[in-house]
């Protein structure tokens, strides 16, 4: 005889659960985490790097870098003298809360102030798989065009905070600002919103004083009340 | 290439919530169009994964769920169109919101 059993479960439930237990470990060693997501080629790589130079004098960085293949920027980044781990995904394209979980024990939490995650280049699906960071950032650049909020809602819904990278080339470009920054603003009200260009430099400051402010606010205020990212 | 996590999750919770019986027939799943999962890829990965499982030959079910805006100037309900400018067809404002379209749970199982 058949019958219906109800689940209401979500499907992603088990990467949640994994995802709870990283944002605990993160939270007791104090480690403000963040999430760089990002098509390829938008300056992921470029920002972490002048977000390191800018503050390594100040916090403890540590430094996880998903690839699908390669150690390419994890290499880069180690150069800056501070732990860098690398995973390889495989083909996945996207990092998942298990493959954070297993890279954990190569990072001292309990002497880092800020883990930056650089998830892989996909505008698709990384929001959907939480790792347990407590800020998802999401870098676009001007040559990716002005259309993407429209044509990757799910991603710019899912973040917290938005960089506009290669801002030193947008007059050759026909990027309509107003156009993107409607977009952005329907999928998400009120987000945070960084112009800059790692080239020349321009605009980094902000974008590290606002990391800085969390930072401080997170080691006042500690992990309660940010939502599962 | 998510997917096969995904339905590698999908059997995982179906298996557990079928407790006792000896078959599962049915998985009814519910994926709002902003998720990013493509249901012929699960169903391609399912047929792998379920096999030698109580959930083989289950038949997978997607109850799709449109995006859906809400204007908050004129209260006007919509589906974006596919120009996708996402702003409101009735009075044209930019002050929408999403209302559904993030959905991606197992809603029930059918089993025997």
């Amino acid at each position: 005889m058949a019958k219906t059993v109800p689940v209401v479960e979500d499907i992603l439930s088990t990467n949640q659960k994994i995802a709870f237990k990283n944002r605990s470990q993160f939270d007791e060693g104090g480690v403000f985490a963040i999430n760089l997501m990002a098509s390829p080629g938008a300056g992921k790589t470029s920002l972490i790097t002048e977000t390191i130079k800018g503050m390594s004098g100040e916090y403890r960085i540590a430094y996880i870098d998903g690839d699908i293949a390669t150690s390419i920027d994890a290499d880069k980044v180690a150069k800056l003298k501070v732990p860098a781990v690398q995973i390889n995904t495989g083909g996945q394209c996207h990092l998942d809360a298990m493959m954070i979980q297993k890279a954990l024990p190569q990072l001292e939490l309990g002497e880092t102030d800020l883990l930056i995650v650089e998830n892989v280049g996909n505008l698709v699906c990384p929001t959907s798989f939480h790792l347990g960071i407590h800020r998802n950032v999401l870098i676009a650049s001007i040559p990716e065009g002005d259309d993407k909020p429209y044509k990757y809602p799910g991603m710019y819904q899912g973040v917290d905070v938005i960089v506009l990278n290669k801002m030193d080339v947008l007059d050759s470009f026909d990027f309509r600002m107003d156009y993107f920054r409607q977009g952005v603003e329907i999928l998400n009200p009120g987000l945070s919103f960084f112009p800059l260009s790692c080239k020349t430099g321009e605009g980094v400051r902000e974008w590290n004083d606002w990391l800085r402010t969390e930072i401080l606010k997170y080691q006042k205020d500690g992990g309660e009340g940010y939502e599962l990212r | 290439m998510h997917e096969l996590p995904v339905t590698q999750s999908i059997l995982e919770i179906a298996i557990r919530h079928a407790g006792e019986a000896k078959r599962i027939t049915r998985v009814n799943l519910v994926i709002g169009d902003l998720s990013s999962f493509v249901g012929d890829s699960v169903e391609f990965y399912w047929d792998m994964l379920s096999k030698d499982t109580i959930a083989e030959g289950a038949e997978l079910h997607f109850r799709r769920i449109k995006t859906r805006f809400y204007c908050s100037e004129c209260e006007n309900k919509f589906h974006p169109s596919d120009s996708n400018d996402f702003v409101c067809p009735e009075c044209g404002s930019a002050k929408v919101r999403v209302i559904a379209g993030k959905e991606f749970r197992m809603e029930s199982i059918e089993v025997e």
